[in-house]
């Protein structure tokens, strides 16, 4: 199947959750070596709940659509949920299969995701 | 020549009958004869080389020696200035880590930004660890070679220059034999190295009349098998490369005490070979001469002039061609960039679509990408002995799709 179905790319088009918040508790940018392909999160957490979450980036279809649905799926969800988002997950969300070539870029959103919350808290002053 | 009557010396098309193949660059395809002559040693006489004192292994032997031969006349060397490697990057990583003894903390090694990250890595991480100087000669306005900074950055301290032919993204003929020259007159004492992986199938080579005193070439892309690279050497200058790999095939005799290595070039062939893949390079080097350079220069050139009309013809400013804008000292490739379209994309639409396949990223040049044309990724299609006109204009199709997905 075509991946370039609708809302993959109703979200390329108008990803949601972009921008990055002022005041995050956790944030990380990651890119993808092959394409060229860039993730910042930032993410508000309050008691292991994702209240708030940003994202801004470039690169292709996949992965910048895959982050924005990402991002909606996780807000207001746990910490613990989003990190056990698997790659079956995202293929899931997604909704068409994903091939050996794009699966790096389907999964940037979500890896960058879970680093931030792993090891990107932001240091209070 | 008829180019319908050499798309039939490939078997993938019978079997990928929509496939367009568009990326001969990363690899070229491969016709009957190189795989029958693959199969014909597995089939025959499968036995390991140089010690059997067997009839099979007697005739392995002689054909991978015979294929040596070929090789090394294809080039213009002499055939114990040809070694057997897995390929390109081997080949260089043999190169740069055997010369690095030889190196110290006073010297410099040059290169050009340009360079695939196989023939820039492995001399960046020879200057790390003996503390040597890494120097980068820049591009011109133009996107060629920077010949002034180039020799610029040549002086009396510095041991190894590293060039590449042909640029795999920017499909650059670099005038080599012109340089080089310049490069002797500034310091005769230099030892020059040319990565030839991307002009081995578009540009005759003679590496006496190039005065290179290393090259370095991988089969797989003029129609041989992967798995196979070429490294020659001046012999004397072979002579001074340490063998990176030591073991069986490539000693006179060892005791606990020492071990003494064989002759050049055998002793740089430690272990077993891919033994198929060299007899079937003598193939494919004759498939390549059959055709002919010029017949092949011709048809890659009438391809190149027809996809640049095609692209501003369908496309104008929305396709942006990265390198020279014409065909004149062009091999036959071309990068791109289409509108705000990621490369990816246009990629996985183009093989959706129409089955064309090509190439995007950086194509393993990121210090070009990134430091020199500030993009973060092209798209490239490459040309063959294979490709037709009808192939561009599927092509063209193709790119009519990603434009009606994308917007």
């Amino acid at each position: 199947m075509d991946i370039y179905q609708e809302k993959i790319l109703d979200h390329y088009h108008s990803p949601r959750n972009t921008g990055t918040l002022e005041h995050p508790t956790h944030r990380h940018c990651a890119n993808n070596p092959t394409c060229g392909d860039k993730i910042c999160i930032t993410l508000i957490v309050e008691n292991n709940i994702i209240v708030d979450i940003k994202f801004t980036g470039e690169g292709c279809a996949i992965s910048q659509a895959a982050a924005s649905m990402v991002t909606e799926k996780i807000k207001g969800d746990t910490t613990e949920n989003a990190l056990k988002l698997t790659r079956d997950d995202i293929v899931k969300m997604l909704g068409v299969e994903i091939g050996i070539g794009r699966i790096r870029c389907a999964l940037l959103g979500i890896e960058t995701i879970q680093k931030a919350i792993q090891c990107g808290q932001v240091n209070k002053n | 020549m008829n180019i319908q009557d050499i798309k039939q010396d490939f078997p993938i098309f019978a079997r990928q009958k929509d496939l367009v193949y568009l990326d001969s660059a990363a690899t070229s395809l491969t016709p009957q004869t190189v795989i029958d002559k693959l199969c014909d040693y597995y089939t025959t006489y499968n036995a390991n080389i140089a010690r059997g004192l067997y009839k099979i292994s007697a005739q392995a032997t002689e054909e991978f020696e015979m294929s040596r031969g070929s090789i090394a006349q294809f080039i213009g060397a002499n055939e114990n200035e040809i070694v057997f490697t897995s390929g390109t990057t081997m080949s260089l990583n043999m190169i740069a880590h055997g010369l690095a003894h030889n190196i110290t903390s006073q010297h410099n090694i040059v290169t050009t930004v340009l360079e695939h990250h196989a023939n820039f890595i492995p001399w960046q991480q020879v200057c790390k660890n003996v503390k040597a100087e890494f120097r980068v000669a820049v591009l011109t306005d133009h996107d060629e070679v920077d010949q002034n900074d180039l020799l610029e950055l040549i002086d009396e301290n510095t041991r190894i220059i590293a060039l590449t032919h042909v640029s795999n993204v920017l499909g650059t003929i670099i005038p080599l034999q012109d340089i080089i020259k310049k490069i002797r007159i500034k310091n005769p004492n230099v030892i020059i190295v040319v990565d030839a992986a991307q002009s081995i199938a578009h540009v005759p080579i003679n590496v006496r009349d190039l005065d290179c005193d290393f090259l370095a070439f991988s089969i797989h892309k003029i129609f041989g098998p992967t798995g196979v690279g070429v490294l020659y050497g001046k012999k004397d200058q072979l002579e001074k490369l340490q063998p990176l790999f030591t073991g069986g095939e490539m000693i006179e005799s060892v005791s606990t005490c020492d071990t003494t290595f064989r002759e050049l070039p055998h002793r740089l062939e430690a272990g077993t070979p891919d033994i198929a893949g060299v007899i079937a390079s003598r193939t494919a080097v004759d498939y390549l001469l059959h055709i002919g350079f010029e017949t092949i220069l011709t048809h890659e050139k009438e391809l190149l002039t027809y996809c640049m009309e095609q692209f501003h013809d369908h496309f104008g400013q929305e396709i942006r061609i990265i390198g020279p804008q014409n065909s004149v000292n062009r091999s036959g490739l071309i990068s791109f960039t289409f509108g705000s379209f990621h490369p990816h994309d246009i990629a996985t639409i183009l093989d959706d679509s129409v089955s064309v396949a090509i190439r995007a990223g950086q194509h393993c040049a990121m210090p070009l990408h990134m430091e020199s044309l500030h993009l973060n990724a092209t798209a490239r299609v490459s040309f063959s002995v294979y490709n037709t006109k009808q192939d561009i204009d599927t092509l063209i199709v193709g790119l009519h799709a990603v434009q009606k997905t994308l917007s």
